[in-house]
């Protein structure tokens, strides 16, 4: 997470994001019918949901490494990455209704994806209400770190099995088809792929600081 | 009767015997839910007005399942907490946390299939029967025990080392039961309407599935919790 403090890291993230966020709303997209310029959403919707997934299995990676080696530091990571991870699942399900609002007509239409999405959310939100719960940090630390493996495995089927086997309008599932068909124009993957790598970086960069204000935190408590 | 070549079974058959004996000595988690049962279906007679009203076959298979779930997450949150941590050190010494947590959720097992059958037999007695595929919906019944049992018992040994045991279940349970529900709801419409579908098959298998992956991480996950 010490990667974070280089400059040359953080110019980056500000560059991948101001390249996001312009040349997703400037660059030319394909012109299909109903998508419209609502297909502009991968960069925002879809990349924000591939970052959320490369955070939450960070998350879980550092669950099992603290159960392996009972480190507070990585329960802290895990914590902060998992937080991350919920805070681009909400964006991601916001910016999905305002899409599904233009393609499908309502924000809200019970959607299996939709149902899924919110389902992992209220698992992973349990998680922080579980947190809260105790008052030794090395109980806390294994518990929730048993707990983070749950939650992401059950946010595997729910958002990538589940969804599959029943009829879903979302793109990808229900025999609709994904991304990748639109994907094949070469202008949208100049910008998707760097989204990707922004958003993910951008989240990250807000999780070392975090884990960095918990150890002071902590330090300051000891003392 | 279990031959000794088999620890692991004679370990779990002993622990399953033991609570079994636990519950009948004083009655006290059974009699509690029985109760809380009866009387959620009394309420439901009362407010839906049944004797001068009709339910729709919906609604009537809604508030059943919803009636079960809740029922389901107050037996199960026992599993864990009604007996003293003392005891689990004893447990701790002289078994392997397989045979508690296999034990545990064979016990809940059986307790939600007793659960269940009288919460129907007292349920289409007092709200009526419009049931069309009577096989089926038992079918259903018989897979929501065991779904909930497998699902709420690694929940439920989390709860139990936290100190407010019954919120932290009901926070932790219910979205892990929601996708459990809304295919058992489906499952036991197709049983009200009693047509043939295809979709039948499909939503058991899907429900066997996620059976295997609440099963599989229970018997990863409660070494840990176990030790701790």
């Amino acid at each position: 997470m010490d990667f974070f403090k280089r400059l040359d890291i953080k110019i980056i993230t500000v560059l991948l994001m101001l390249y996001t966020i312009i040349g997703g709303f400037l660059m030319p997209v394909p012109k299909i019918p109903i998508l419209n310029e609502s297909i502009r959403n991968q960069y925002f919707h879809v990349s924000m949901w591939f970052s959320m997934m490369i955070v939450l299995i960070i998350s879980v990676v550092y669950a099992i490494r603290y159960l392996s080696n009972g480190k507070i530091h990585d329960d802290i990571i895990s914590l902060e990455t998992a937080n991350a991870g919920v805070i681009l699942g909400i964006l991601g399900l916001i910016t999905g209704s305002i899409w599904a609002k233009f393609t499908w007509g309502a924000f809200w239409s019970g959607d299996p994806k939709q149902n899924g999405a919110a389902i992992a959310l209220l698992i992973y939100l349990a998680y922080f209400v579980l947190r809260g719960s105790f008052t030794d940090p090395q109980q806390r630390a294994r518990i929730s770190a048993i707990y983070n493996i749950f939650a992401f495995s059950t946010l595997i089927p729910l958002l990538y099995i589940l969804p599959r086997l029943t009829d879903s309008l979302h793109p990808g599932s229900g025999g609709n088809p994904g991304f990748n068909i639109y994907d094949l124009d070469n202008s949208m993957r100049m910008v998707f792929y760097p989204s990707i790598i922004g958003w993910t970086m951008l989240i990250l960069w807000i999780s070392s600081l975090r884990v960095r204000m918990t150890l002071l935190k902590e330090k300051i408590d000891d003392n | 009767m279990i031959p000794n070549q088999f620890p692991l079974f004679k370990e779990v058959f002993a622990l399953m015997i033991k609570d079994f004996r636990l519950e009948w000595r004083n009655r006290y988690a059974l009699n509690g839910i029985l109760l809380y049962v009866f009387c959620t279906i009394f309420i439901c007679y009362i407010a839906f007005e049944v004797k001068s009203s009709v339910i729709a076959p919906e609604t009537w298979n809604t508030v059943f399942w919803i009636i079960l779930v809740f029922s389901a997450v107050n037996s199960i949150v026992k599993t864990f907490i009604q007996e003293s941590s003392d005891r689990f050190y004893y447990y701790f010494q002289t078994c392997s946390p397989l045979s508690v947590i296999i034990s545990k959720v064979f016990y809940n097992v059986f307790l939600m299939l007793l659960l269940s059958a009288l919460a129907f037999l007292f349920y289409s007695l007092v709200l009526g029967n419009p049931l069309a595929d009577i096989a089926l919906f038992i079918t259903t019944l018989l897979l929501g025990s065991l779904s909930f049992s497998i699902a709420l018992s690694l929940i439920s040994a989390i709860a139990s080392k936290t100190g407010n045991a019954s919120t932290l279940m009901v926070i932790l349970g219910f979205p892990v039961i929601i996708p459990i529900l809304l295919i058992l709801i489906k499952l036991s419409e197709y049983a009200l309407t009693g047509i043939e579908n295809v979709q039948i098959s499909n939503l058991i298998l899907q429900l066997l599935g996620i059976n295997l992956i609440m099963g599989s991480l229970t018997y990863l996950l409660f070494p840990y919790l176990w030790r701790s």
